[in-house]
């Protein structure tokens, strides 16, 4: 999905998803109570659920096998008829409302695509244009920015048929025939289910680029915790029934995971996936380490690793980008420091780097520290492992307080 | 060698009564086939997704089909007299089974995926079926189509025993005089008309069947 994502409508520039305040946001979709009991089953498959989905948030729905995800999205666009409770879109309730008007306000994207075998790619991309009867010339120009959005050249594609695209190829065209008549609304079923996982990692992140851009309000179902935290501003965490264990950002969820069943689905690793929350920033002050230039003394470079205990001193050349790690013994051996000494730099992040990719450098750093540098490339500091362990601890504080702080009100 | 050149001799000599004949038969067999397709695709639709319908339409119209076709035919001629009607009556019946069993499995064949994303955009129940389930099921239709069509050139020939038109004429005219003159030759003249009548059709139908479906369809 490439960089000509171009759609009108939402043109709101703030495209970091971590500085998303679900708190600011109005309510798109409310779901009050919402029951659906399936003919002929003892257990409804969604027992009274009530969930507010804010407006331009992806809301990830995610839980195990059968606790009736596709069940409850099916019920947001009236594919199955509640049993139960009431929807509200926009504060309009569409309980009753007609579900095929309904649904042309609704983009909608299930894991088998669905696309139409007889009709080529722009004719599928219009489907819901043509029925909202727009123009021809409109509809054919909407169909090429699409394709062009989800990274398909509209000159070679646009005329092909189904079976002529790859899995990703045709799943693409299967978000930009939802995105067709520009609706507010994008139900997901699984998107990127059935699709290797190299594909998946790239449409995932082209999806959200798209989406940074584009600001729809999507429900996006999966069973897969990984791609739940990857691709959400929020996560509800399904239980049996569709029962809401824990609905937060992914970040709290890491954090705090409020009982035994979320602990157990998010799984192993969750402090290391919270890693990827927390970045590197400017504003917190990064540990100090001892550099020199190759115009210093080996001996004052000495003196400086002795004073801040380390091993290493890092060489930084005439730009302050550093070079080399240089161990103490060489400092020691009463040669010069040449541009050839000690080890190459090779692990460093820059500004805003997450703490995830810091640490990954950290573990293949000479010095079992990452250091940081900024825009220009210039050493800016170094991050340690106490650092991340903080950074951690802070997360964990934090959410515990907040959720103290829900119980209290 | 003798009676192919004798056989020559017999349609050169009356080719425009032949040519008439043969269209004759043609007009028979695709007012028949037309109206079977559009009685067994609407039956087909309505049965499709309702079991007791659909079972019992496709048992009746398989036993229309092991009806010997002279009593079918006769079958009728108390009703609407003789001529071509009790003919066509006939024929259509026979026609049925084809095209409404192509027509269910058809359907069925449908992606329910493709389906559920029509309707997900908010396709109404008629577009869903005019713009993406017949079309899709479409090929599969004019299979059967073309099985009716062929078994009703072949049965179409024995109108003429209820006084109806067509080839059969040749071959029951040829018949009655077997050892006269230009018998067999009539007999022949009806046989190889009705094959190649037949043998047309198909090609037109197949011709039709590629105007009507897209490339995406085919193989
Ligand atoms: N048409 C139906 N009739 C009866 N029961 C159904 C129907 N569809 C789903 N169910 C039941 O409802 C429950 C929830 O199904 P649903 O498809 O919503 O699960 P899911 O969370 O999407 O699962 P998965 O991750 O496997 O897709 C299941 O127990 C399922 O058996
Ligand atoms: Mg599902």
């Amino acid at each position: 999905m490439s960089d000509t994502a171009n759609i009108h409508l939402d043109t709101n520039e703030s495209t970091s998803r971590g500085s998303t305040r679900p708190e600011d946001r109005a309510t798109k979709i409310r779901l009050e109570h919402v029951e659906k009991r399936y003919p002929g089953t003892k257990q409804p498959a969604v027992a009274s659920l009530s969930l507010d989905i804010l407006e331009g948030e992806i809301l990830v729905l995610v839980g195990p096998s059968g606790c009736g995800k596709s069940t409850t999205l099916r019920l947001i666009n009236r594919m199955i008829e509640p049993t139960g409770g009431r929807i509200f879109l926009d504060e309009e309730d569409v309980t009753k409302a007609n579900p095929d008007k309904l649904r042309r306000r609704i983009g909608y994207v299930i894991q088998q695509i669905g696309l139409f075998p007889h009709q080529t790619i722009a004719q599928n991309i219009a489907t819901v244009p043509k029925m909202l009867k727009w123009d021809k010339k409109k509809i054919a120009e909407r169909s090429d920015q699409l394709l062009s959005v989800v990274g398909l050249d509209p000159e070679v594609y646009r005329d092909r048929y189904p079976k002529e695209l790859s899995g990703g190829q045709a799943q693409r065209v299967g978000v930009a025939r939802a995105l067709g008549a520009d609706p507010e609304i994008m139900l997901m079923d699984e998107p990127f289910g059935a699709i290797d996982p190299i594909t998946r990692d790239r449409l995932q992140n082209e999806f959200l680029r798209v989406q940074a851009e584009i600001r729809k309000t999507i429900v996006f179902v999966t069973h897969d915790i990984d791609e739940a935290i990857k691709m959400g501003d929020r996560i509800a965490i399904l239980g049996e029934q569709s029962v809401i264990r824990q609905v937060d950002t992914p970040e709290r969820i890491l954090a705090f995971p409020v009982d035994e069943f979320v602990r157990d689905f998010i799984g192993e690793g969750s402090t290391l996936k919270g890693l990827h929350f927390e970045t590197v920033r400017e504003d917190v002050q990064l540990d100090p380490y001892p550099t020199m230039h190759l115009t210093d003394r080996p001996a004052e470079a000495r003196a400086r690793a002795q004073e801040a205990q380390t091993d290493w001193v890092l060489l930084l050349d005439g730009d302050e980008h550093p070079i080399r790690w240089v161990p103490v013994s060489e400092l020691d051996s009463g040669n010069d420091v040449t541009a050839e000494s000690g080890t190459e730099v090779l692990a460093k992040v820059s500004i805003g780097a997450t703490l995830f990719e810091a640490l990954e450098q950290m573990l293949i750093s000479e010095a079992a520290v990452s250091p940081v540098v900024r825009e220009d490339g210039s050493f800016y500091g170094v991050v340690r492992l106490t650092h991340l362990n903080k950074a951690i601890r802070r997360a964990r504080l934090e959410a515990r307080e907040h959720y103290e702080q829900l119980e209290t009100t | 060698m003798d009676g192919i050149i004798s056989w020559f001799d017999y349609i050169s000599g009356r080719p425009d009564e032949i040519l008439a004949d043969t269209w004759d038969h043609a007009k028979i067999t695709l007012t028949v086939v037309i109206a079977a397709t559009i009685f067994s695709v609407l039956l087909g639709v309505y049965a499709q997704r309702r079991p007791t319908v659909r079972a019992l339409s496709l048992s009746i119209t398989g036993i229309f089909l092991t009806i010997p076709s002279l009593a079918l035919f006769a079958i009728f001629i108390p009703i609407v007299g003789i001529g071509n009607t009790p003919a066509m009556l006939a024929l259509f019946l026979y026609a049925l089974l084809p095209i409404l069993r192509n027509t269910v499995t058809g359907l069925d064949s449908v992606p329910p995926a493709v389906v559920e994303s029509a309707k997900g955009m908010g396709m109404s129940t008629m577009s869903q079926l005019f713009q993406i389930r017949i079309p899709l099921a479409w090929p599969i239709i004019m299979a059967g189509i073309r099985i009716s069509s062929l078994i009703t050139v072949g049965i179409a020939a024995i109108a003429v025993l209820v006084g109806g038109d067509g080839l059969g004429t040749y071959i029951q005219s040829g018949l009655t005089r077997l050892g006269l003159p230009n018998s067999l030759e009539s007999v022949w003249t009806g046989v190889v008309f009705t094959v190649v009548l037949g043998l047309v059709l198909d090609l037109v139908w197949a011709t039709f069947q590629r105007v009507t479906t897209t490339k995406g369809q085919r193989m």
